[in-house]
């Protein structure tokens, strides 16, 4: 087990004749995930290292089955692939893109929740979804994540941040605990998915025994995750607050002053988290530490 | 990027949203100009991107050239909450009838469109919100569907806004709303929409926040990234496409992604230290970048020592390796770095590093987070 992708997720990417699209794309393949079609309008009957092309989704998922696609394509053409992607079927997105504009995000999340329910977008904006030794798709270099044990116990992580994701995953491996699927849902104003989804999801993998949540200042998705842990989850949790010395970041006027209702600091997000039960690092690896000794009592 | 007044007001102009007559000034002669050209009685209003102005002696009314001089001449310049004005706005003087207050914004939780609206505007919307809370009626917009001039007025009408505004006050809405969603803003709000005794419905203040991410469908917004303030150090890293902010402490920082970025500051005032800046290089970091990120921050005199910290992900290592040696060839570093380098070609990025036959009081290399920060901060010290 492990959770959104697996050992049969194929994957088909989007803007893999692209420079982002084919480094990360044909390293997800090294790394042992089904990378099994690239893309690119205009460019049918290509390949790259042996990837088929396709000018469309469709095409791609009626000639290779592919479940899941990565999106590696600029902010201006990534609503456009997301939505293509959804017509066609794929149940599982992953978009990496960087410099959505916040509208586009609510449109576009606003237009699955309504037309295509099934479909799970992780991004944008977001490093991606390793399952250990099953599958990877984004841009986590493989090497430092550790593979999960059949008996236990394994970490499931979930993180906002990008960088922070990698270094969560490296220090658990230098602590030798395995790791069942870590998710990077990024840091932008509308994820396709958040905090709760992947909570939800963790709590209900059999291979997942304890989880460690990275989260940054700003916003209230820590201290809506907190009240989801308080009531749904029982997997003992370390978590880490990035952004404790930063400096106040953007103002949103009146407005977000009264949408947060003081809400958003770091300190407020640790003591929500602790409240709910989680323990709580002052550094990644304080984190990490602290998820070593709830994974040695367990 | 934040607007000043004016500049908010013009962008609501482009949406038919009615604002007073009025123009810019830069010196006391423009204000007297703009002052004919609005006609008496005029209000004056520093521009600067902080609240407060009115009791700072900020916003002035004038019933002639002579009071334009004076006030014109006492606002230019004046210091607000740390902030030089360097405009001022020229606008003939409203007759106000009622003060109310409406913004649109994203909630990022419910992840809809939000709006808010209030009959009491005018004053500080946070302190209604802690006192009366009921007097804000917020209403959630579905993105996709959009807000209909039927659903505004029902809002209105919930505002218990006056009977005689109500149809005024609803078609503003869905001009501030097109604004807001057409105009690409993380924030639109009017701060007091006031009624006039003649009915008619106005903004009469404006904060507009633009989502910097949609700067490439609207050309328009050049103008506006023109005035902005920034410090020296900022000015240099927007140049160099760099996410930069100055702080005051003696550590450099260099780190790619927002996130780790951040978790660095945060380890480097645990050991000890204080962060001079926040800088992310971003993913894809690449040799070019690094070298324009260590121009910036030697560029900061405070710098005593710099804490370059990478975890590769589409950021390679290698890549940041060769930047920081070429840049060490190209500028003369005024304090020596301490990288510590993961993830995606660490292991080539730290072999470049050692053969590049930089003294290792220069450059030196830690592997973990902590370790580096140490160093650094015992190195700021010193220096």
């Amino acid at each position: 087990m492990a959770i959104f992708v697996n050992e049969n997720t194929k994957v088909l990417v989007q803007g893999l004749t692209g420079g982002q699209g084919r480094f990360h794309g044909l390293r997800n393949r090294d790394y042992g995930t089904q990378v099994v079609a690239g893309v690119t309008p205009g460019k049918a009957g290509q390949d790259v290292e042996g990837i088929p092309i396709y000018d469309s989704v469709d095409a791609a998922v009626a000639a290779t089955q592919a479940t899941a696609s990565f999106i590696a394509v600029p902010p201006k053409a990534a609503p456009a692939a997301i939505l293509e992607a959804a017509r066609a079927g794929i149940g599982f997105i992953v978009c990496i893109t960087e410099g959505v504009p916040a509208q586009d995000e609510a449109r576009v999340f606003a237009t699955l929740q309504r037309d295509f329910p099934k479909t799970r977008l992780l991004g944008p904006n977001c490093p991606g979804i390793i399952s250990p030794g099953k599958c990877n798709i984004g841009i986590t270099a493989g090497e430092i994540a550790a593979l999960p044990t059949k008996t236990g116990p394994n970490v499931g992580i979930v993180s906002r941040s990008g960088t922070l994701t990698y270094q969560a995953l490296y220090e658990l491996k230098q602590l030798n605990i395995g790791v069942s699927t870590c998710v990077g849902i990024g840091g932008d104003p509308v994820p396709g998915t958040s905090f709760v989804d992947c909570l939800a999801e963790f709590q209900s993998d059999p291979e997942t025994h304890a989880i460690i949540m990275i989260g940054e200042i700003g916003g209230t998705a820590e201290e809506e995750a907190a009240e989801f842990i308080t009531n749904h989850v029982t997997k003992p949790m370390s978590a880490y607050i990035a952004g404790v010395t930063a400096p106040a970041g953007k103002k949103m006027g009146h407005a977000g002053a009264i949408v947060s209702g003081g809400k958003g600091t770091a300190q407020g997000k640790m003591d929500a988290l602790r409240n709910a039960g989680v323990m709580i690092g002052l550094n990644p690896t304080e984190a990490c530490e602290l998820m070593s000794q709830i994974v040695l009592a367990l | 990027m934040d607007l000043f007044e004016y500049q908010g007001k013009q962008y609501f102009a482009r949406y038919d949203i009615a604002v007073s007559a009025g123009g810019v000034a830069l010196t006391v002669d423009e204000a007297v100009k703009q002052a004919e050209l609005a006609q008496y009685p005029v209000v004056i209003k520093a521009q600067v991107q902080v609240g407060g102005r009115g009791k700072a002696g900020g916003i002035k009314l004038a019933n002639n050239a002579e009071e334009v001089r004076m006030h014109a001449t006492n606002i230019l310049g004046m210091e607000i909450k740390g902030h030089v004005v360097k405009r001022i706005w020229v606008e003939h003087a409203s007759d106000i009838a009622e003060e109310y207050y409406a913004s649109f914004t994203l909630d990022r939780s419910a992840k809809r469109h939000l709006l808010m609206l209030s009959a009491q505007g005018g004053v500080e919307i946070e302190q209604v919100a802690v006192t009366d809370p009921t007097a804000i009626v917020k209403l959630y917009v579905n993105p996709i569907e959009g807000l209909s001039l039927e659903t505004a007025r029902r809002a209105v009408v919930d505002a218990r806004i006056s009977q005689k505004a109500i149809d005024g006050v609803a078609a503003m809405l869905v001009k501030l709303y097109e604004c807001f969603k057409k105009g690409d803003c993380d924030l639109a709000e009017i701060n007091p929409l006031i009624l006039k005794p003649n009915g008619e419905v106005h903004a009469l203040d404006a904060k507009v926040t633009l989502d910097d991410n949609a700067a490439f469908r609207h050309p328009e917004w050049d103008e506006y990234r023109a005035t902005e303030e920034l410090d020296e150090r900022e000015k240099l890293a927007r140049e160099k496409n760099l996410q930069y902010i100055g702080l005051d402490g003696t550590v450099g920082i260099i780190a790619n992604g927002a996130g780790l970025a951040m978790s660095t500051l945060d380890v480097v005032n645990q050991v000890g230290g204080k962060a001079a800046n926040f800088l992310d290089i971003g993913g894809g970091a690449n040799a070019e970048l690094m070298t324009a990120a260590l121009e910036v921050i030697n560029s900061d005199t405070k710098v005593k020592s710099i804490f370059i910290n990478i975890f590769g992900g589409i950021t390679r290592g290698d890549e940041v390796a060769k930047g920081i040696v070429e840049a060490m060839k190209r500028v003369k570093l005024r304090a020596p770095i301490v990288i510590r380098l993961d993830g995606t070609n660490a292991i080539e990025g730290r072999a470049i590093i050692a053969n590049a036959g930089i003294d290792e009081s220069q450059l030196m290399s830690r592997s973990t987070m902590l370790e580096a920060a140490r160093v650094a901060v015992d190195l700021a010290r010193k220096n």
